[in-house]
């Protein structure tokens, strides 16, 4: 609810306040577990995750308050033409088309607005796009229709795919179908990561709106970005560039741990989280991860 | 404005304006009307087909799971060709084709298109150009099934290596075709407003239709020989062991076709809109009975429209790893194109203000235009900001804004210009209360469509998906149940044409139906216009200098220029 607090104090709590009441309940995430993604009825950017977020929401905000105010100037405006200026009350109509003063108003005030957009927007655009000292590398190839991740950097961790996880098995482990996967993403959080994005095959696009992040994954180039998460939780984000028949079958899921709990994960080899161990414990059917 | 004595123009119909028979009149037409009504039923009938794949799409999306469509790959299908329809085949050819052909030579006091029989090529190139679309349809596309489903952006390698089947293929003959079809209107367009303006006409008199028309006719004309070379470099990158502009293994770059085709594809944009922004002056200021108001900002607002439109391109592409000075630029380019528009949507208004409005069902359309474009317009402005459309890039938020100007804008502007001339074109008129049932089914249906999708937008759905979480479900059913009422407000629209046909001769109109404030040559003559209109040039009215003498110059100039 963070996104629609940021609201709510730029534009003053009465309507938001109401709205965001109506949002809240909503969300119910499993026991437990810190997720981030599309909210049930959503009607807003989902919460921050990432100080390049944090900010995103505030220029979304800081324009979304000025194009509302237009909009609604042109129906007030509007509205008051069409009554006032109808044919009934105004029958003989004026013949005036010319009126330096208000052209030039009109052409003025609109290059105030936007230069108030553009400064706090160029902010932002640098720096999501310049990446900070960062701390440690991970790298996202696209592949159709998956993703495979690697450290660069820890060598005793192999590149893994990252798949969907199907309606059954979302189900089992009580994560939302169509954005949970069987292998995460791992990263640990307070940590500038740098992401280094490309694809093997057709072009996809790795997005995590929590984060603010949305690169694409184009083969023969690699794009980088960056992202710090604020706190241990899993984030949810769906592939953003039509790559082909299962363009919508390749969620993205990353999760965030302690530094210490990632120290650990990177010791044992980066052995992804088997999230059917519990489950097949019991002698039930094998789920493979990576089927 | 100019103001036209219409009692100057002599009508004169002769036997010379006996018409050809059916066959010669409607296949081999050379007739600027007959051309532009053969544009309009194209037009419609396109617009139906990409309406049924757009309803489809939205039946699907009203739920989650995979429930209407057989395969994925058939809705990525639908998805592509709903779009390339729409744009190439719907919109272009009712506002450009259509109107422009219709009414272009007529505003400016011409008797025809500067170039009848290549107006005709131009027609006829864009059904052959549908049936390589239709085609594509049935045959192999990808190995999941038949057709093309890389979207109409067509970026490789999907459209390479990834769509390997003959579909593809048909497409870009298509699109080729469609593409050739524009560029020789744009050729006759440019022509016939610099050659073939009345007497008396300059280029400052002329309406503001027309100047919509020549903007319109220079983007073509610099922009789809972009998108031809990049379909071509696309095909022959598609041979085996052919070309490798865009394949990375062989030393090509995928992301140059993006800016090609950007490089067309956003001038594409003010195509469809500029046509439409003319329409809806003429209406505002018919029914305000008042002449436009800033008539020089608006016409060369829409040239700097043009002119800025060429140079933004790449704020489509803010998440493909451009340089940040780059996207930087293309983010203050495109909040530039704000101001422009801005005037024009004032200018509007204030030609409004004042006036002695009629609420009749054309300026339903301009009004309804006019306000659904201004929401369309700002959440471009949101767009612009690269920062946010990291975000916001691909997703419903995008769809909800480019349908707000396109199925609201241009679509509003369709219809706004088509209840507005149908008296002019065929001479009677339509039932007010069905039309008036149509434009608020319309308003209603496609706002509940789309509004809807800013908020899927702002949850961060993707586009182009079949199946989405659960989350999204709430506002797709809301936007689907849109898609019902826009279903009905089309039947309502064809019952309107229907009943009109029927009643055709009891509701004959007059020269000009719509009475003061409709100040333009086409209301100067009759409705229908005859065969041949025009056949002794009207004179303009000079306005504040002499008319007699400014005529006589200009017969003077053209006589010294045929010498």
């Amino acid at each position: 609810m963070r996104a629609l607090n940021a609201m709510s104090s730029t534009i003053g709590a009465g309507l938001v306040a109401a709205l965001s009441g109506v949002a809240a309940f909503a969300q119910d995430a499993p026991s437990g577990l810190n997720e981030f993604g599309p909210e049930p009825k959503g009607w807003f950017l989902q919460d921050a995750a990432t100080p390049v977020m944090e900010e995103l929401i505030v220029v979304h905000n800081l324009v979304q308050i000025i194009i509302t105010a237009i909009v609604l100037f042109v129906f007030l405006l509007m509205a008051y033409i069409l009554i006032r200026f109808r044919e009934s009350k105004n029958p003989v109509p004026s013949k005036t088309s010319h009126n330096t003063l208000i052209e030039i108003v009109w052409t003025v005030v609109p290059v105030i607005l936007l230069v108030i957009i553009a400064i706090p927007s160029m902010n932002l655009l640098y720096k999501q796009d310049r990446l900070p000292e960062t701390e440690m590398t991970v790298k996202v190839v696209g592949n159709t229709w998956n993703w495979l991740y690697s450290y660069p950097e820890y060598e005793n961790v192999e590149e893994w795919v990252s798949n969907p996880l199907d309606e059954t098995q979302a189900r089992e482990v009580g994560q939302p179908y169509l954005l949970a996967t069987d292998a995460p993403l791992v990263v640990p959080v307070g940590t500038k990561v740098k992401v280094l994005v490309t694809s093997v095959n057709n072009m996809h696009s790795w997005a995590v709106p929590s984060f603010g992040v949305k690169m694409d994954a184009v083969p023969g180039i690699i794009n980088e970005t960056w992202f710090e998460v604020f706190e241990e939780g899993t984030y949810y984000g769906q592939c953003s560039e039509i790559c082909g028949v299962r363009h919508y079958y390749m969620p993205i899921e990353v999760k965030a741990v302690s530094k210490a709990e990632f120290a650990r994960f990177i010791a044992a080899g980066g052995e992804p989280e088997d999230k059917f161990a519990q489950l097949n414990d019991g002698g039930g059917a094998v789920v493979s991860a990576n089927d | 404005m100019v103001a036209i004595p219409g009692a100057d123009i002599p009508v004169v119909h002769t036997p010379a304006d006996d018409k050809p028979g059916f066959w010669a009149r409607w296949f081999y037409s050379t007739n600027h009307k007959d051309i532009g009504i053969l544009y309009l039923i194209f037009g419609i009938f396109s617009g139906l087909l990409g309406g049924f794949l757009s309803f489809m799409m939205r039946m699907e999306l009203a739920t989650p799971g995979i429930d209407v469509f057989s395969s994925e790959h058939t809705y990525l299908v639908f998805v592509t060709m709903h779009g390339l329809i729409m744009i190439f085949f719907m919109v272009m050819p009712a506002l450009i084709g259509g109107f422009g052909n219709y009414f272009l030579p007529i505003m400016i006091g011409a008797p025809d298109m500067a170039f009848p029989r290549m107006n005709n090529l131009s027609f006829w190139l864009l059904p052959v150009a549908l049936i390589c679309l239709l085609i594509s349809f049935f045959v192999p596309g990808a190995a999941e099934g038949n057709g093309f489903g890389g979207a109409w952006v067509m970026y490789p390698p999907l459209s390479t290596t990834g769509s390997p089947g003959p579909a593809f293929d048909f497409i870009i003959i298509g699109l080729l075709a469609a593409g050739f079809s524009s560029i020789f209107g744009a050729i006759n367009f440019i022509t016939t407003i610099l050659n073939m303006r009345a007497p008396g006409m300059t280029m400052h008199k002329m309406p503001l239709f027309a100047w919509a028309m020549l903007v319109t006719a220079f983007l073509l004309l610099l922009a789809l020989p972009v998108l031809a070379a990049a379909l071509f470099m696309l095909l022959t990158d598609r041979i085996e062991g052919g070309t490798a502009f865009f394949d990375p293994a062989r030393g090509g770059d995928p992301q140059m076709f993006q800016h090609l085709f950007w490089f067309f594809g956003h001038p594409e944009v003010y195509i469809m809109i500029l046509p439409a922004f003319g329409i809806v002056s003429h209406i505002v200021s018919t029914f305000s009975k008042k002449p436009i108001f800033g008539y020089l900002g608006m016409a060369y607002a829409m040239v700097a429209i043009g002119v800025v439109g060429f140079v933004v391109w790449a704020h489509h592409m803010y998440t493909v790893g451009m340089d940040v000075n780059v996207k930087a630029y293309f983010v203050l380019a495109t909040l530039v194109i704000a101001v422009p528009t801005g005037v024009k949507v004032f200018s509007w208004l204030a030609t409004m203000w004042g006036g002695s409005i009629r609420f009749t069902v054309p300026m339903l359309w301009a009004i309804g235009f006019i306000i659904l474009f201004v929401v369309g317009g700002v959440t471009g402005v949101m767009l612009a900001n690269a920062g946010v459309t990291t975000y916001l890039h691909d997703t419903y938020y995008v769809v909800a804004h480019f349908h707000y100007v396109l199925s609201m804008g241009a679509v509003f502007g369709i219809f706004a210009g088509w209840y507005y001339w149908y008296g002019k074109m065929f001479g009677h008129h339509y039932n007010g209360f069905l039309a008036r049932l149509h434009f608020w089914l319309f308003f209603i249906g496609v706002n509940v469509i789309f509004f809807p999708q800013h908020f899927l937008g702002l949850n961060s759905m993707p586009r182009r998906y079949i199946d989405y979480p659960v989350e999204f479900e709430f506002w797709n059913m809301v936007s689907s149940w849109g898609a019902w009422i826009t279903l009905a407000s089309v039947a309502v629209f064809f019952v309107v044409l229907i009943e009109a046909f029927l009643m055709r001769n009891k509701r004959r109109v007059g020269n000009n139906y719509w009475g003061e404030g409709a100040t333009t040559l086409e209301w100067t003559i009759s409705s229908p216009p005859p065969y041949h209109q025009f056949s002794v040039l009207p004179r303009i009215d000079a306005g504040d200098s002499d008319p007699h003498e400014e005529v006589d110059e200009a017969y003077a100039r053209r006589e010294g220029d045929s010498a």
